[in-house]
């Protein structure tokens, strides 16, 4: 099966994340008032062949763990989904 | 005899050539290593120089960790070896295992190019064995991925053991307690973001990293001992 697969990778909770926090107070300047918790990440997106959607996600599970994120300052949240 | 130390070239790397120029000022002789080599055959020491290893992809030090070179390294230090990393050669060893934390972006987000005052904080590493504790060292700093990060735990641990070896008097970067450099629990690998090869004459303005570089080259004890045997690598 062919599936589609997108990482969001994005620094621990609790690191300062000084993008977000430049991000947050520029906002409030073009009138959205209400924004909190910015965080900036990043997104990895592939295509991956697997047998069902639970050994897919072991998969990306092991890729992030070994090279997507790096788990001393990042933690990584996967979405799959079958490829149309 | 003089120590002969390899100067390991990742595809980006920029600062391999001031590396072997300032070993070489201080009576060592300096081998440059390519990545795609596993062989440290004949080294007393190996050097990870600054620059961008592939381009910083990812993150910075993330793909050079696929070097064939970085095994051999992880190996090498293994074995006792002496291995220093400088600037991206410290951003190298973090993303290989062989050193605790990571660096991230500058806290202001601007990329620093300055000379900063550091402090020697431990004796217990290559890098700083010898010089006393507390010693002042004007040295350049050029990075964007400079501040120093681990959890609350690993600081701790580094404290107690002597292993954060250099720190800033000023925190230019938002480093972690300031830190500028540590080393392995076993003091033979050593990662700092300042760059000692630039301080090595006092026409580039200082030649206080002379002090470091010297520390290293005599922590090289050379020796056939160090053949390149296999063993346990720290890949994660």
């Amino acid at each position: 099966m062919n599936f589609e697969v997108a990482v969001e990778v994005r620094g621990l909770e609790g690191i300062a994340d000084p993008e977000g926090q430049t991000i947050e107070r520029a906002l409030p300047a073009l009138g959205f008032a209400g924004v909190r918790n910015v965080r900036v990440g990043k997104l990895v997106r592939f295509a991956l062949e697997a047998s069902d959607e639970e050994g897919a996600r072991r998969e990306v599970e092991e890729m992030c763990a070994r090279l997507l994120a790096n788990p001393v300052i990042e933690r990584a949240s996967i979405t799959i989904a079958p490829a149309p | 005899m003089s120590a002969t130390v390899g100067v390991v070239t990742f595809p980006g790397s920029n600062c391999e050539h001031d590396v072997a120029a300032a070993l070489e000022l201080l009576g060592a002789s300096a081998r440059l290593v390519w990545h795609a080599s596993d062989d440290l055959r004949g080294l007393d020491a190996v050097v990870l120089p600054g620059g961008f290893a592939h381009g910083d992809y990812l993150r910075p030090g993330a793909i050079a960790r696929f070097s064939p070179v970085t095994g051999a390294i992880a190996r090498f230090a293994a074995e006792g070896g002496p291995v220093l990393g400088i600037c991206n050669g410290f951003q190298v060893l973090t993303e290989a295992g062989l050193l605790p934390g990571a660096l991230r972006r500058n806290a202001g987000l601007r990329f620093i190019c300055d000379t900063v005052t550091c402090e020697v904080a431990s004796q217990a590493s290559v890098l700083t064995a010898g010089v006393p504790v507390g010693t002042r060292l004007r040295l350049p700093i050029n990075h964007y991925e400079g501040n120093y990060t681990c959890d609350a735990a690993t600081l701790a641990r580094l404290e107690a053991n002597g292993q954060v070896v250099l720190r800033y008097v000023k925190n230019p970067n938002g480093s972690t307690a300031s830190i500028a450099g540590v080393a392995n629990e076993a003091g033979n690998v050593v990662g700092c973001m300042p760059h000692p090869e630039r301080a090595s004459s006092a026409l580039l303005g200082s030649e206080d990293g002379l002090v470091l570089l010297g520390a290293f080259l005599g922590a090289c004890a050379p020796s056939p001992r160090r053949l390149g045997q296999p063993s346990a690598s720290a890949a994660r």
